[in-house]
Parts: structure tokens; sequence; C-alpha cells
């Protein structure tokens, strides 16, 4: 028990130490421009909602002016004609170029990708600023793919707890399952059943939860100040919808099918249905693909909007050097802050609550005539 | 629209995928099923105790209304029978005072014919001592009034007058 | 990124934020009038807010 609170104390000294000294400035940058700052700060936030190889918690300059980074380097993963495995060490941070195999690699420190080089580690741009070089195949364990793993193993600890705890004392939950527990029991009561139905709902229950919690953990571990944003990343969003998207259409009944492809049934003959159904048709099917894609959007752009927001209002501190908008900039990252706890649950329940209605749709069987009345089409 | 497909990571996009599969696998059979089984059971159990306890209420009821029928019928069987007992009773005293009318009236005639016939034995009796002390004091007024000739003339004489020969 | 695309995204987001505006206003009258349908409204508002909040996205990522 004391040594758990040990390291609770610990992680919380650690949070807080980050989030003071990630935007430390150093005192000799005081003769930097405002504009200057600006830049800088920018630059940072862009950096700081990017995926990064190594995990840095964070940086500062030292006396001596250089660049000091404060973190742990991940493994690369490439595949390039050969799979080249390294330490993101080895990278230093774009300023090295790693030689594995026959290979070069070099970091692009505008888009921290991984880009193949000559041995010099020359990296092309084109007028637009992007990298002509060729880009291998990247399985790397990035930043957010190290946080990732982290959640999982942190919710398999919690629920395999919690539902470890059941048994040791008869069917009710102890320590922080008293707390996930209602949490669970909301998912189910008022996003599954309401939209699924009572007798189909617990098929899709494994998924709802864990995506539920899934999205939520991550989202807050995004308002911790180590530069995590894994939810706000489209890649990840992409793979969350493109797993519903799945879910919805392999499970879809006839009902659902019939409900695309013949939305009129037997209301009309068919010559009659043919003209709407030349419209009709190709707006339900692309609408299958529609819900999924604002799913992924609404997610990706809600948390990275977070994040911009949330960066720039602290850069905000730095920029103004004055006591009065430092202020107004801290007290309105603050409410931000707030704001964003509240969006991080909200998101995590939007997406929990948008793939039960999906899968709702997707598993109804009843009467089309008298469903049919109040239609609405849910994009 | 470029951007976002510029910042797309096939990696991160497989990682996520591979990873949040695998999770939800785990998830789901090491935590999601036992636990929704577990307050399934608890709620059924909970549920099951409510009925049950329904149940009790309902059948205590149902046996206080037992109870009350019993009691109502008992009542019933004692009145009724309190009923029968009175009715027993006034019809005993009647009968037992038309048969005592019945006796005393019998008596009554008995007595009365009794009265009647021994009124009449001693009317007769009184009639015959009636007639035998006439008879006597006739015939000793006749011996007195007889003793005599000439009044026996006389008598003979009113005697035939009386006696008008037709 | 050209000037009227910036213009036409930020329109569809004064759009947008009207639209969720009224979906949180009208929500909150239909909470005042029937407080015990509050769980429903609160779900049918998140769920109507997602749906305009999905064109506002599309917008910006367009421009």
């Amino acid at each position: 028990m004391q040594g758990k609170r040990l390291i609770h104390l610990l992680f919380g000294i650690a949070f807080l130490t980050a989030s003071f000294s990630a935007y430390a400035s150093d005192p000799k940058k005081g003769a930097l421009t405002p504009q200057d700052r600006k830049t800088e700060v920018s630059a940072y936030v862009k950096h700081h909602n990017l995926d990064t190889h190594d995990f840095g918690l964070f940086s500062y300059t030292g006396a001596d002016g250089a660049h000091h980074q404060i973190g742990f380097p991940l493994p690369v993963i490439l595949w390039a004609d050969g799979l080249h495995v390294f330490s993101s060490g080895a990278l230093h941070h774009g300023e090295s170029v790693v030689a594995s195999g026959d290979k070069y690699f070099a970091l692009d420190t505008h888009s921290y990708k991984i880009y193949e080089t000559d041995a010099s580690g020359v990296l092309n741009y084109d007028a637009d600023h992007h990298v002509t070089n060729v880009a291998p195949l990247d399985f790397s364990i990035t930043k957010s793919v190290f946080m990732i793993m982290l959640v999982s193993v942190m919710l398999f600890m919690i629920f395999m707890g919690l539902a470890k705890s059941y048994a040791k004392n008869q069917s009710l939950p102890s320590g922080v399952g008293r707390f996930f527990e209602p949490i669970v029991l909301y998912i189910r009561d008022d996003i599954a059943i309401p939209n699924i139905g009572p007798e189909k709902y617990q098929r899709y229950m494994p998924y709802l939860l864990t995506v539920f919690f899934f999205i939520w953990f991550l989202n807050l571990f995004g308002l911790t100040p180590l530069g995590i944003n894994v939810t706000g990343n489209i890649a990840i969003t992409t793979a969350l919808a493109v797993i519903t998207f799945l879910i919805t259409n392999f499970t879809g009944t006839k009902d659902y099918w019939k409900h695309i492809f013949d939305p009129l049934g037997h209301a009309m003959p068919w010559v009659a249905k043919l003209p709407i159904y030349i419209i009709l048709v190709p707006i339900e099917v692309l609408g299958i693909f529609i819900k999924p894609f604002s799913l992924l959007i609404r997610l990706y752009a809600n948390m990275q909007a977070g994040h911009i927001v949330l960066g720039s209002l602290i850069g905000l501190i730095y920029v103004f050097q004055n006591w009065l908008g430092g202020t107004l900039a801290f007290g309105l990252s603050f409410a931000i802050s707030l704001i964003e706890l509240l969006v991080a649950l909200l998101q995590a329940y939007i997406f929990t609550m948008l793939s039960a209605l999906y899968f709702g749709f997707a598993s109804e069987t009843h009467d089309h005539a008298v469903e049919h009345d109040g239609e609405v089409q849910h994009l | 629209m470029e951007k976002l497909i510029g910042e797309f990571s096939v990696g991160l996009f497989f990682w996520q995928t591979l990873l949040f599969v695998t999770l939800l696998f785990l998830l789901k059979k090491y935590a999601w099923k036992p636990i929704l089984d577990a307050v399934n059971e608890r709620e059924e159990g909970i549920k099951k105790a409510l009925e049950s306890a329904e149940q009790a209420k309902e059948e205590m009821a149902n046996m206080n209304a037992d109870n009350e029928k019993l009691l109502k019928e008992a009542r019933a069987e004692r009145d009724a029978m309190l009923k029968e007992a009175r009715e027993i009773k006034s019809k005993l005293i009647g009968d037992a005072k038309d048969e005592a009318k019945v006796e005393a009236d019998k008596l009554m005639t008995q007595a009365q014919a009794a009265i009647e016939s021994e009124k009449k034995a001693a009317i007769a009796e009184i009639k015959e001592q009636v007639a035998s002390l006439s008879l006597d004091i006739a015939e000793k007024v006749i011996k007195e009034a007889l003793s005599k000739d000439d009044q026996q003339q006389k008598l003979v004489k009113n005697l035939l007058d009386d006696t008008t020969l037709n | 990124m050209t000037i009227p695309t910036i213009v036409g995204a930020g329109l569809v987001v004064i759009g947008v934020g009207i639209g969720i505006g009224q979906i949180g206003g009208k929500a909150m009258e239909a909470i005042a009038r029937q407080p015990e349908a509050y769980g429903k409204i609160q779900t049918a508002m998140l769920i109507a807010a997602a749906l305009v909040e999905g064109i506002g996205f599309a917008a910006i990522f367009a421009a």
C-alpha cells in the first residue's frame, strides 16, 4: 500500500515538473523578439501534436545554448526491401543518419517522418516543403503506439481487477471498480440497450465498452503535458471507425440491407421505384461510408483542435511576457483545460453512442412500414 | 484534406488496429464477460429477491384473507348455531306450553265432568231423599188427617166431587 | 489555403454554431418543460449536435 502511494506521488511530481519544464523558457531567450517567440510556440504546438519516434518528456535549452531533450528512445521498425530495426536514439532528433543494412535513414524534423537518404543524409524538399525522398513503410513503436500499449495494459489491469473483485467480493466491486462499474452499467443501460435493443445488445457490448474506455483514457492522457495526442491522430481514429464500419456491416441483418437497397419495399410497383432508386440507393450506399467517416473526422478534429487551442493558449503566456497577458492567458488556458476534460469524456461518449446507433440500424429486424415514418438520415 | 492524407501513417494504423483488436478480445474474454455476467447475476438475484418478497407478501395477504374467511365462517356458524339453539328453545317452550295447556284442558274437562256427575248424583240423591221425606211427611199427615171418620167421609166426598164421571 | 475557402469555412462554422446553439437551447427548453425526460433529451441533443458538428469539421478540412 505504502509503495503504491509512493508511486502515485512520484508520478504526480513527474507530471507537474514536466508540465512546468515543458514550457519553461530560458532567461537568454528574453532577447528573442515576440515574432520569434510566436514562431517558436507555433512550432512547439505543432511538434506536440505530431507522433514522434521517441518519448520526449520535456526539453530545455542549456546554459551553453544547446537544445536538450529529456525522454527515452523507442524502437524504429522500417520495411524498405527488408526489415530495419534500430533505436530512435540513433537518429539524434534528426541530427544523425542511421545506417541499417545497405540503407541510410534520416528523420525529417519538419514532419517527424523517417526517409531513406544517401550516406550523407541529405533530404530534398519540393516547393511546398515536402520531402521528395523515398519513405519506407514505417512500423515503428512510436510515442502513440507506446501510449496505446500503455493504455491497453492499464485498461486490462483495471477491468481484469474489477472482474476478479466480483468473484472475491460476492458480486460487489471493490477499489477502482466502484468508480468504473457505474460507467460500465451506464454504457449498457443508456447507450447499448436503448439504441440496439434488449435482445441483441449483448454481442456489441465488448466493443462498445472497449472503445469507450480506450478513447476516454487516451483523451485524458492527451491532457497531460507529455504531448500525447493519440486520439487526435487521423490514423488512430480511422482504425477505430473502420472497426465500427466492419462490425456494422458484418452484423447487418436482411432488413438492414433491404433498407439500403430497397427502402420502399412493397409500397410501390418496381417500375415506379426504379427512378427513385437511381438517386436513393447511391445516397444510402454513400451513407454507409459517411457514417464511419464522420465518426473518425469528429474524434480527430475535436481532439486535435483541443490540443492546438490549449497549446496556443499556454504558449501565449510566453509570447506576452508580461503579468497581465500572462495571467489572462493562464486563466483562459485553465478554463479551456476544464472544458477539454469534459470534451475528453464527451467525445468518447459520442463515438460509443453513434457506434451503438449504427449497430442498432444494422441489427434491426422489425416491420418496415411502421418504422419508415419517423425516418432520419443519420450522418 | 491533403494535409489529412499526408498525416495518415500506415504504421500507426496497423499498430492501432492490431493492438485494439487484441485488447478487445482480451478484455472481452477476461473482463467484460465476467463483469457483465456478475452484474447480470447480481441484478437477477436482486430481482429474484424482490420477486420472492413480493410473493411472500402476496402469500401473507392470501393467508390473512384465508384467516379472515375462516373467522367469518366460524362466526357465521356460531351465529347459526345460536340461532338454532334459540329456535329450539323457543320451540321447546312453546311445545311445553301447548302440551301443558292441552293437559290442563283435559284435566279441567275431566274435573268438570266429574263435578257434573257428582252434581247429578247429589241432585238425584237429594231428589230421592226429598221424595222419601215427602212420603214420610205425607204418610204422617195422612195418618193424622184420616184418623177420624168424618174427615175420611169428607175426603171421599171431595174426591168423588173432583172425579166427574165422563 | 486561399482567402475564399477560409471565408467559406468560416461561414459554415457560423452556421454550425447557430445550429448547435439552437439544439442546445431547444433541448434546455424541452428539459424545463419535461424534467423527467432529461436523459432522453440529453442523448438526442448530443446526437443532433454531433451530426451538425460533423458538417462544420467537413467544412474546416475541406478548406
